[in-house]
């Protein structure tokens, strides 16, 4: 059983070698099996080990299996191992399962592409990386993990190196990311110093013993572990990379920057809950900082023209729901709206990039329309995506996540009103962009015609995504439909219950309320962009449409303050003065080489001058003397 | 006796420095061996009668011819506008300053000994002979060994490989031999 | 008999040697820097001389013998190089014998 958790993360890693070292080698049909045969297989010992973690439960709740000793020096040791328990089971669940699906759906989508071997090879990594964060047993190699998935990121976006653009958005997702992981690294190196161990088990046992609630300490190791969880999550302020991000191919957008890698942010908060409930200022930041990012990227992505763009904006959105959960205690929410987000958001970025190709390479979304009739099956998943997205009551997953996180938001012990409101704006603002999106894209004349219609390994894992976005609710309903609380019971041994301060009485107007605000934009986007209002044209040329469009100015902010003053001291650096000190030595010593090398010219007389020159010194000063 | 000293010290010191600054290198020769032999007779004077013999058979005699025989070898007469373009006067003023310096030094030196005078008793061959060959035969030993160096190397050096090669294409640099001036 | 304070004998052999060294600074002919050498090396024996003569002893004459036969040896392995290195450079200027100079120089 043991070794079976370690070949989890193994088998993409062998799969990435083997892509790594033989890939151009390979045919396209071994490529495509060897890359999402790995995946597959490690899906398939997924659920072996999910099934018997549910029905055997092991003692403690862990699964535990150590491949060997990593680093042992000092005071400080740490090894590979992986520790599997309910929140980590989750998160390879979603994983290695949509993982697949998305393997399946590029077998198609990139077989034109000349680095159809370097994707897949790319793509394992990422998973095997992406495995290894969630399964780590201690910091340090969620860290490598951590890292990991950063470099594939780079990678995958800028997959199409050849475009200079996509170069820059890599590297900027990189450095923006960066800036996280530092203050995350910092966060670990005081952890060290508290604890003596990074063994994540070990400290969350020590540290209510260790910390006292609202310690200084305390709030500066949650605190740093927040900054590398907004880096890696794409939260205000580092979240400017994302929407560049979609420089990438569509299926990269669907993995990394929908399903897995922007929410490795909120496992880590969600891991260390122990950190963040021993420092609670720090835990009502990530409440505001969630609330602000999903009312911020709500309004842009209100006025995007790129498919991608919107739905990168959503994520961001989404994911701020996620830490509005986190923030309030209610960490079983969010992991559950992480779930159903994956699936719902790995659909839209599928669909999406679908429609992208088909209509070849077209993103911008007042190009397309009237496609609801040509591409039918496309149609129809996006549809129940979007309908998930914008929380469409009672049939679709989106309603019951997002509706547990806006009731937590107003009940729970550090919930507040403010919070609630400034969810459901967000949730007004979700099904308006979502719908906006979908009268643009499929409704109306048909700006563009598609060239063809996808294929099988498109369609399929679209399928399968749409069903699971509508179903993957119900095993979670709240208490007044029924009381399925299969999906909480399953985490309540890793992550405590929430604390409510209002009785679950209220909850039926919540729900109700949230419906008719989803309803209602809907409603309204179909005034607005179906009917093509005078308003909708007015408010796409006003300059807050283009405050919006340009992500509330983040970007122009950080080139001002950070960019251009560094290019400037780089500028004046251009000479590398600061080098200078290194090679400095060595060009004095070049250069007094050189002068005394003037003395040995060949010349006979200067030997003998010199020879003179010297004698008289000498002569002179013994004489003196 | 003191006269002659002074007379000859007067005349070594005097064709010394014509010995060193003659362009023509025959003359230059010619006067140092007008300068070998009045130290000759300083030699004679302090008592060394055997040595001034040595002096004017071994070094001027010997020495002085081969340098003579070398130059007439070399055909430099040629080389007099040579001289007359490496002999300019701003070439003496370092070599002379350095000089001085170095005479000042000395006659501090000198100043500074005890006042010694010397008696100038003759000192028979016959001692030096028998000083030669018991005391120092090591080092007679060894002279003659390094003569035999010289003779080998300077044999073996002296030596010119036979390059034939057709007179047209010799690359003539001399220039055609002119009257040297007397 | 003479009786001449040391200090001028020594005087006059540091006298010639330093003439002779001059004669080697000044010079670029090499027959002339040989010839000064030779000048340099008498006068050293002259002081041996002098040094024999205060002392009365037959040393200083012995030294001078070994100094002389160091001269001969000399000059001739020293022509002998004068001569090939004519052949090769087909000029006695001192100067255009630069061959062994530092390699970065390249002048």
């Amino acid at each position: 059983m043991n070794i079976n958790l370690a070949l989890i993360p193994i088998l993409p890693l062998i799969g990435f070698l083997i892509l790594a070292l033989f890939g151009s080698r390979l045919s396209k049909i071994a490529v495509a099996c060897v890359g999402a045969g790995s995946v597959g297989l490690s899906a398939i010992l997924t659920l072996f080990i999910g099934f018997s973690f549910i029905v055997y439960t092991p003692a403690g709740g862990i699964y535990k299996v150590n491949l060997w000793q990593w680093i042992q020096t000092g005071g400080f040791s740490a090894s590979i191992s992986f520790s599997l328990d309910a929140l980590s089971l989750i998160f390879i669940f979603v994983i290695t399962f949509v993982g697949f699906l998305i393997h399946l759906y590029s077998i198609e989508f990139m077989k034109d592409d000349e680095g159809f071997s370097r994707f897949f090879a790319y793509i394992n990594l990422f998973v095997c990386s992406m495995l290894v964060l969630v399964l780590a047993d201690n910091l340090l190699l969620m860290y490598l993990g951590w890292e990991g998935v950063g470099l594939c990121s780079y990678l995958l976006i800028g997959f199409w190196y050849r475009v200079p653009a996509n170069g820059y958005a890599a590297r900027k997702a990189f450095i923006i990311t960066r800036i996280g992981d530092t203050a995350m690294i910092i966060g670990l190196f005081l952890l060290f110093v508290s604890f003596g161990t990074l063994n994540i088990g070990d400290i969350m046992q020590q540290a209510p013993a260790r910390w006292v609630v609202g310690s200084p300490v305390a709030l500066l190791a949650a605190a740093l572990l927040l900054g590398g969880a907004i880096g890696k999550s794409a939260q205000i302020p580092l979240q400017s990379w994302l929407p560049d991000a979609m420089a990438g191919p569509s299926p990269v957008s669907a993995l990394i920057h929908a399903a897995t890698m922007v929410t490795a942010g909120v496992y880590l908060i969600a891991r260390t809950h122990v950190l963040f409930a021993l420092a609670p200022a720090i835990q009502t930041l990530v409440a505001i900082i969630g609330a602000l990012t999903l009312l911020i990227a709500g309004f842009s992505a209100l006025t995007q023209h790129d498919l991608k763009r919107v739905l990168a904006y959503s994520t961001i959105s989404q994911i701020g729901y996620m830490f509005l959960a986190l923030g309030v205690g209610a960490w079983s929410a969010a992991i559950f709206h992480f779930m159903v987000h994956a699936f719902f958001k790995a659909l839209l970025f599928l669909a999406a990039g679908t429609v992208i190709v088909l209509l070849d390479e077209e993103h911008d979304m007042f190009k397309m329309g009237g496609l609801w009739k040509k591409l039918p099956v496309v149609f129809i998943t996006f549809l129940i995506g979007s309908a998930s997205l914008a929380a469409l009551p009672l049939i679709t997953a989106g309603f019951y996540s997002k509706d547990e996180i806006l009731w937590f938001a107003w009940s729970a012990n550090k919930g507040s009103t403010i919070l609630w409101l400034a969810a459901i704006v967000g949730a007004f603002l979700t099904s308006l962009y979502t719908f906006r999106m979908i009268f643009l894209t499929f409704f109306g004349e048909t700006k563009t015609e598609p060239t063809h219609q996808p294929g099988l390994f498109m369609t399929i894992p679209m399928v399968i995504l749409a069903v699971l976005s509508v179903i993957a609710g119900f095993i979670e309903l709240p208490e007044s439909m029924g009381h399925v609380h299969l999906f909480s019971g399953l985490l309540k041994s890793v992550l405590p219950e929430v604390e409510l301060t209002h009785g679950p009485n209220l909850e039926v107007l919540f729900q109700v309320l949230s419906a008719i605000i989803s309803l209602l934009g809907i409603y309204i986007a179909y005034q607005l962009y179906f009917r093509k209002s005078k308003f909708a044209e007015v408010f796409n040329k006003s300059s807050i449409s283009h405050f919006f469009y340009v992500g509330w100015g983040f970007d122009r902010v950080y080139d001002v303050l950070i960019v251009k003053p560094i290019v400037w001291l780089a500028e004046i650096d251009k000479n590398d003065y600061i080098d200078f000190l290194n090679k400095g030595i060595a060009q004095i010593a070049l250069s007094i080489n050189f002068l005394f090398s003037l003395t040995q010219n060949g010349k006979v007389r200067w030997y003998l001058i010199a020879f003179a020159i010297g004698i008289v010194f000498i002569l002179t000063y013994l004489i003196y003397q | 006796m003191n006269t002659i000293f002074y007379i000859a010290a007067f005349v070594a010191l005097v064709s010394t420095a014509l010995a060193i600054s003659g362009r023509n290198a025959i003359h230059a020769l010619l006067f140092l061996i007008v300068s070998l032999l009045s130290i000759s007779v300083i030699f004679y004077i302090l008592g060394a009668p055997f040595i001034a013999a040595l002096e004017v058979i071994v070094y001027a005699g010997a020495i002085m011819v081969l340098f003579i025989f070398v130059i007439m070898m070399l055909n430099i007469s040629l080389e007099k506008d040579m001289e007359h373009n490496w002999l300019k006067p701003q070439m003496w003023i370092v070599p002379t300053i350095l000089a001085v310096i170095l005479f000042f030094d000395f006659l501090y030196m000198l100043k500074t000994m005890k006042h010694q005078e010397t008696i100038g008793q003759i000192i028979p061959p016959k001692e030096v002979g028998i000083s030669l060959f018991t005391t120092y035969l090591l080092g007679v030993e060894i002279a003659a060994m390094l003569l035999l160096a010289g003779i080998i190397g300077a044999y073996h050096l002296g030596r010119q490989k036979k390059q034939v090669i057709h007179r047209f294409l010799v690359k003539k640099e001399y220039l055609p031999i002119e009257e040297t001036e007397i | 008999m003479v009786t001449i304070s040391m200090e001028i004998q020594i005087l006059l052999a540091g006298t010639i040697f330093l003439m002779g060294l001059v004669g080697l600074l000044m010079r670029r002919n090499i027959i002339f820097m040989l010839m000064s050498i030779e000048i340099m090396l008498n006068s050293s024996g002259l002081v041996f001389i002098i040094a024999g003569a205060h002392w009365a002893q037959a040393d200083g004459q012995v030294m001078f013998i070994f100094i002389l036969a160091v001269a001969a040896a000399e000059v001739s392995v020293g022509l002998a190089l004068i001569l090939q290195m004519f052949h090769h450079f087909q000029t006695l200027d001192v100067d255009a014998m630069k061959t062994l100079k530092d390699i970065n120089r390249e002048s």
